[in-house]
């Protein structure tokens, strides 16, 4: 998967391109909007990372040109200004979503995750990692076939966990996808839930399934070949 | 550019066009009194010599007579030097005649045979000279002159005099009087606004360090007291909401400076000696910590910030309030759920307004009530849907005192400053529910009695 990521602030992009090559993306960076619209043009990317503003050519200009270009590669817009007018100005563009600055890295990596699996990954009916199996129809969940008695709630941060194997997925996201919480709330809710899910199934087994990444975010680890 | 003119100029020009415009009319009326006046006198004048010339000539019965008519007249008509007399006969005979006396024939041509004149005045000039004259027939006992012509004239060329002297005169006064009232005109003005030049000089002086400056109302005239006192209310606005800007900014600095100064006292520490690898992720797991919580004051303080410029603007869908506070109650539920606290949700509304900030507005209200409910307590969320929608949060434990409640929704407010922020928000949560709700054109409002602490919100736009 190769990402291009046009960023004129120099730590912010270091880190990026660093954080996503980490992820396993292939990364290209450049500082300039006219630098990134040749690149965006004549390479094959999978995702384009675009910051608003930028020297020479705006992001906009950018997104635009892409367009024009018969091109429909997913765009991810960075941003320091959060206006209203400009997140309408930024989808009409055909921009796929908007991150506000400052962002914690694994929204990110979560967003580009999306962006990229979108409309390539079948969703399966029946999910299975490590000794657990989710049987999504008929709301089943069994870890080495005993069955787990889960909430709706829980069922279904299961199921996020399990789609994302392996991905670290922070508590907004978490919020958002399984409570509709599309906002900061100053509550320990994702932390009391998960854990509860972790109790219902991680308790009595010696291998832990659902582990903590300290100030991130909390991620489905089915440890293949460790 | 056109430019108005100045007030006291104006001013200055209506006075001497108003004394102008009265002095004028006065003057007009002057002379045309004066003038009916001498037109009066010389009508009786004449009317009284016609009469005494026609007295005389019913006395006359032979042409013997008409010697003696002339003496008659002539008599009557000593001490009266501007008078003329003719009398003609019908054939244009001159039985009687002042020296240099000329009329007009036009006058002589105009009689009638009344006996009685009172009108038919005529005025003519001759000369340098102005006459007004008056003609009457008459018929008398000699039959071959029967009727006579009678006509009388008076010189009135020294009643002309008078009047071109009045005028005359009248137009230096008008001149001067115009000239004088539009000097006071502009002295009245000047001194008459100079309570204009007091807001002028408040206005001039107000600075951002001197917003208390207000206009003295008792000093102001009644007529300026409206806008001075829109004045005043004006300053008194400004100086509220400069000063809660100064103090959200000093606010704000004071709460960054707790975070910054962990991050950087942290960060120091750990470089100034070598350390393991896991004390230095430890540390990096603390500053994101403390980063995560600036950012999210960060973005907090640019909603408030946009909320305040009016730039938050609810897209208008039916909010079905019931369904959105259980799936709320569902979240907050398993935070209460730790704190032994139970949510009981009764009653049900729909409103318009924006779902997502709504959902925001009520959970942070929500998750206010679950952290200051004593442990084991009850939080009540109660939808009224009858004429005006509400949703009552009721929280069982420590009383906010009376003097506290309006300041629950200030930004940064918190009931326990003592107590460390870190476990709850940045204390902007409820100032950003105001916000929302004020966004709807709602109401929210706190209150704490008997144990009970209660927030109500007060939507205005509800649809049944």
């Amino acid at each position: 998967m190769k990402i291009l990521i046009v960023e004129d602030e120099p730590k912010t992009g270091a880190y990026l391109r660093q954080g996503l090559a980490e992820a396993g993306f292939v990364v290209d960076l450049v500082a300039d909007g006219i630098d990134g619209m040749h690149l965006a043009l004549t390479e094959a990317y999978d995702l384009l990372i675009l910051d608003v503003m930028l020297p020479r050519l705006d992001g906009w200009q950018l997104l635009r040109a892409v367009r024009q270009a018969g091109r429909d590669v997913p765009v991810l817009f960075l941003t320091a200004r959060d206006r209203v007018e400009d997140r309408v100005k930024g989808l009409e563009i055909g921009a796929d979503d908007y991150l506000v600055k400052p962002f914690a890295f694994a929204e990110l990596l979560a967003r580009v995750r999306t962006l990229l699996r979108r409309g390539k990954t079948k969703e399966l009916d029946v999910l299975r990692a490590a000794d657990v199996e989710l049987d999504i129809l008929r709301r089943r969940a069994t870890r080495a076939g005993k069955k787990i008695d889960l909430t709706t709630k829980e069922f279904v941060l299961l199921e996020l966990f399990m789609r994302r194997l392996q991905e670290v997925l922070p508590r907004s996201l978490i919020a958002s996808l399984v409570w509709d919480m599309n906002f900061d709330s100053d509550t320990n809710v994702i932390e009391v839930a998960v854990r509860r899910l972790r109790a219902k199934l991680d308790d009595g087994f010696e291998r832990k399934l659902i582990r903590t990444v300290r100030g991130m975010g909390y991620v489905f680890d089915a440890g293949d070949g460790e | 550019m056109t430019r108005r003119l100045s007030i006291t100029l104006r001013l200055t020009l209506l006075f001497g066009a108003t004394s102008v415009i009265v002095l004028l009319a006065l003057g007009y009326l002057i002379t045309q009194t004066v003038e009916h006046h001498f037109e009066e006198e010389d009508l009786d004048t004449l009317v009284g010599k016609v009469e005494l010339a026609q007295h005389a000539l019913s006395g006359v019965t032979s042409n013997a007579d008409l010697d003696g008519l002339s003496r008659q007249l002539s008599n009557a008509l000593v001490g009266h030097s501007g008078l003329s007399m003719t009398v003609l006969g019908p054939d244009g005979r001159i039985l009687f005649a002042t020296p240099n006396s000329t009329f007009p024939p036009a006058l002589l041509s105009l009689t009638g045979t009344t006996e009685h004149v009172s009108t038919g005045l005529v005025a003519w000039t001759q000369g340098e000279h102005m006459f007004r004259g008056l003609a009457a027939a008459m018929p008398i006992a000699l039959a071959d002159i029967s009727p006579v012509t009678i006509a009388v004239a008076t010189d009135i060329s020294h009643h002309a005099e008078l009047l071109d002297m009045f005028s005359a005169t009248l137009w230096w006064v008008m001149g001067f009087a115009a000239l004088l009232s539009a000097v006071l005109g502009w002295v009245a003005t000047r001194f008459g606004l100079m309570p204009l030049r007091d807001i002028a000089r408040i206005s001039r002086e107000t600075s951002i360090d001197r917003l208390n400056d207000r206009i003295q109302l008792n000093l102001i005239p009644i007529e300026l007291k409206e806008t001075a006192t829109e004045f005043n209310d004006m300053l008194a606005r400004l100086e509220d909401s400069f000063r809660r800007l100064t103090d959200f900014a000093s606010d704000i600095a004071h709460e960054l400076r707790t975070p910054i100064s962990n991050l950087m006292t942290q960060t120091h520490v750990t470089l100034a000696q070598a350390r393991t690898i896991d004390d230095y992720r430890e540390v990096l797991f603390s500053n994101v910590e403390e980063l995560d919580r600036l950012a999210r004051m960060v973005s907090d303080m640019l909603f408030l910030a946009k909320a305040d410029h009016g730039l938050i603007i609810p897209l208008l869908e039916t909010v079905n309030l019931a369904r959105e506070l259980t799936e709320l109650i569902e979240f907050y539920g398993i935070a209460a759920h730790e704190r032994d606290v139970t949510l009981q949700l009764s009653g049900s509304g729909v409103v318009m307004g924006d779902r997502a900030m709504l959902r925001r507005a009520m959970g942070n209200v929500l998750s206010n009530a679950i952290r200051h409910s004593q442990p084991g307590g009850v939080v009540r969320v109660i939808i009224d849907g009858h004429d005006e929608v509400s949703v009552r949060v009721e929280n069982s434990g420590a009383e906010i005192a009376t003097e506290q409640l309006p300041r629950v929704f200030d930004r940064f407010y918190r009931a326990d400053p003592s107590r460390h922020p870190a476990s709850e928000g940045a204390g902007l949560g409820l100032a950003i529910s105001q916000s929302i709700i004020h966004a709807h054109d709602g109401k929210i409002q706190a209150s704490s009695a008997n144990g009970i602490t209660r927030f109500t919100i007060l939507f205005s736009g509800a649809v049944n």
